[in-house]
């Protein structure tokens, strides 16, 4: 039903393109929900693409760095919980290429994008796990900034991602409560697990500040996005919102937040924190981060050794119906 | 649409519990109708969203085209006589 006759004639006279194109802002300011097959303009089609699928690539390179923890949790539960929260992240991927696909791409080519590196996911999930205390507070801080980021998207323009967002952001809220309450047992323990705590806790501090995207300033998509409703708010307001939510969670764990900066300033009725490193985000992006290179290898060794169970199902799926149509004949 | 590196898609609905509908859930990927009900057991049914699953081939549904919505369903809007609330009756009637 989504993707299917797609006909992506986007104005075809200059004339008609505007009439189009007001009517489109028409409906995105009175709320309504654009649909794949409705008209839109082109440039609205490739922002979603390349948004939504980076969204879905960040999903399923997330599942790597906690993957790492799955055979070491530290009790059964714990094992239990990692594993339903990791498939949950390779669903939350399926969900969102799903609403990419309906925007006329192929998933063959979005995955293509991803292992030939062309395309971009989240800064976040290049950073190393080396202790069991980053599942929890990735958990904690890095799901904690998905959610900030992801609400709002369930009030996305466009249907079929603001659908996708729904579900999302309902499975979500288990991935940051566990993450917090991994935190909150580590810090009751020991003084060895207390700083185990802390230390995770300054490891994914900035990183997780940067999941918000660059400053106001320097966001080449935002104000055209923020038009098109696609974004509802700003990287700085999330990002204040985050670190005015985050703090006093980190007070009661009794953590400190690696941020000599950061008071709470009672005019402003906000917390005043220091300057993000921007030149750290835009290494990593680059791909120059700790974990990098690791995460495409096995994002590409992963596609490459399924190869054969995608053509064996064809192959499986083309004798069955073989079979079928010379019982029926 | 390039020919054909991925699996073909289909569309999956879901009955939350017995004597509901089944609901458009989402669409995936699946080399024949079987894979395609076990993968959207674990892709939508993650959390008990369902006691039943169907699925189709996206091909094979058939869509009223929006560019014709207004033709489509304008015509119902003005026989509003087709709604219970049109019609005048006297308080002291009962059970109407």
């Amino acid at each position: 039903m989504y993707t299917q006759g797609l006909d992506q004639k986007d104005a075809e006279s200059p004339v008609d393109g505007e009439q189009l194109l007001a009517r489109f802002q028409a409906r995105i300011d009175a709320e309504e929900k654009i649909e794949p097959k409705d008209w839109m303009p082109a440039a609205y089609r490739t922002t979603l693409i390349r948004q939504i699928s980076q969204h879905a690539h960040s999903e399923i390179v997330g599942m790597l760095p906690e993957g790492n923890w799955i055979t070491r949790a530290p009790t059964l539960l714990r094992k239990a919980i990692l594993i339903a929260k990791v498939q949950d992240e390779g669903g939350h991927g399926a969900y969102l290429y799903s609403a990419a696909e309906t925007l006329g791409v192929d998933r063959a080519e979005l995955i293509d994008q991803l292992l030939s590196g062309a395309a971009k996911y989240s800064s976040i999930f290049n950073y190393p796990t080396p202790t069991w205390a980053d599942v929890g507070a990735i958990g904690w801080l890095v799901d904690g900034a998905a959610i900030m980021n992801q609400i709002p998207l369930c009030r996305c323009s466009y249907g079929p991602y603001s659908r996708a967002m729904v579900r999302i952001c309902r499975e979500e809220s288990f991935h940051q409560r566990q993450g917090y309450e991994i935190m909150l047992r580590l810090a009751e323990g020991t003084a060895e697990q207390r700083q185990m705590a802390q230390d995770a806790l300054n490891r994914w501090w900035w990183p997780a500040i940067m999941m918000f995207g660059p400053s106001d300033t320097d966001s080449k998509h935002s104000a055209q996005s923020m038009r098109w409703k696609i974004k509802r708010f700003s990287n700085d307001a999330l990002r204040q919102k985050f670190v005015d939510f985050t703090v006093p969670q980190a007070r009661f764990l009794g953590l400190s937040i690696p941020d000599p900066v950061l008071r709470w300033d009672d005019c402003e009725q906000r917390h005043v924190f220091g300057a993000v490193d921007w030149s750290e985000f835009n290494e990593v992006l680059k791909g120059n981060g700790p974990c990098n290179a690791d995460r495409m290898a096995e994002r590409r060794r992963a596609h490459a050794d399924g190869e054969w169970v995608r053509e064996a199902a064809v192959a499986y799926a083309a004798k069955q119906r073989d079979r079928a149509a010379a019982r029926a004949a | 649409m390039s020919e054909k590196r991925d699996w073909p898609l289909f569309e999956v609905f879901i009955r939350a519990r017995g004597g509901l509908d089944h609901k458009h859930a989402g669409s995936l990927h699946a080399a024949d109708a079987a894979m395609a009900i076990e993968h959207a057991r674990d892709v939508y049914t993650r959390r008990e969203e369902g006691v039943s699953i169907w699925v189709v081939r996206s091909a094979d549904i058939v869509a009223s085209d929006p560019a014709e919505a207004d033709a489509l369903f304008e015509p119902a809007r003005d026989k509003i006589y087709r709604h219970p609330t049109f019609y005048n009756i006297p308080a002291a009637v009962k059970t109407l």
